[in-house]
């Protein structure tokens, strides 16, 4: 069975990686926005950089921000993001 | 009550004059602008561009909306925010409230702009003289938010 996710990246981090949204089969094991991070970082050295924990980087899933913990589901568009600047 | 997020300008006087003349229990209007600097964090700032998250963006701004009539007694609210190009003194923000007495209209219109600082998703890219730079997230605004 597969897991179809959504996941778009935003200011900072869609520059560093060079990419804004791709569709993903979650992986085995990554059920969480913790592990999802944990799971990008592995994917070389820019990833890494932003993913390693070190950087403050929001998540949201269907457009509501959600911390570490929250639970991602099959067909949840899932974002990544800096901290937010408007106003 | 309603949420705009566009490229175009706004015009704080027209959208006074149609919340204003909306109800006839309104006896306050409190509006915030916030406008573009022309300095930040010591640089000359010459344009910025606001990048946000479609569909997103709109969401968050309808639900500070929707906690501020929760906290506040307010007839009505409008949260207008530009997106694209901006250059320094053009407007950026428009937080627009109305209540019956102005206690409610003036915390409302404070407390909507905190939660917008912290927990709307746009992003400012700064062009100053040493080049662009994505600006950095303040811990006092989160201080602010915290507050409420």
């Amino acid at each position: 069975m597969t897991n179809l996710i959504k996941v778009l990246y935003f200011a900072r981090l869609k520059e560093s990686l060079n990419y804004s949204t791709e569709d993903m089969d979650l992986p085995a094991g990554v059920k969480t926005i913790a592990q999802l991070k944990d799971h990008l970082a592995k994917r070389g050295e820019a990833w890494a950089t932003l993913f390693n924990g070190q950087q403050s980087i929001r998540a949201a899933i269907n457009h509501a921000l959600v911390g570490n913990d929250a639970i991602i589901k099959s067909g949840d568009e899932v974002a990544f993001f800096p901290p937010v600047t408007g106003g | 009550m309603s949420v705009k997020v566009q490229t175009t300008d706004f015009d704080v006087g027209a959208e006074v004059a149609v919340m204003r003349l909306s109800s006839a229990n309104i006896g306050a209007l409190v509006s915030f602008v916030g406008q573009v600097r022309d300095f930040n964090d010591g640089d000359n700032v010459t344009s910025m561009f606001l990048e946000h998250y479609p569909g997103m963006t709109e969401k968050a701004l309808s639900e500070i909306i929707a906690q501020a009539k929760a906290g506040w007694s307010i007839a009505d609210a409008t949260i207008i925010h530009r997106v694209g190009e901006l250059k320094p003194q053009d407007q950026i923000v428009l937080v627009l409230v109305a209540s019956v007495h102005r206690q409610d209209a003036f915390a409302a219109c404070e407390f909507m702009m905190d939660q917008l600082k912290t927990n709307a998703p746009f992003w400012k890219k700064e062009q100053t003289q040493n080049g662009l730079r994505w600006v950095e997230a303040k811990a006092s605004d989160e201080a602010a938010r915290q507050r409420w």
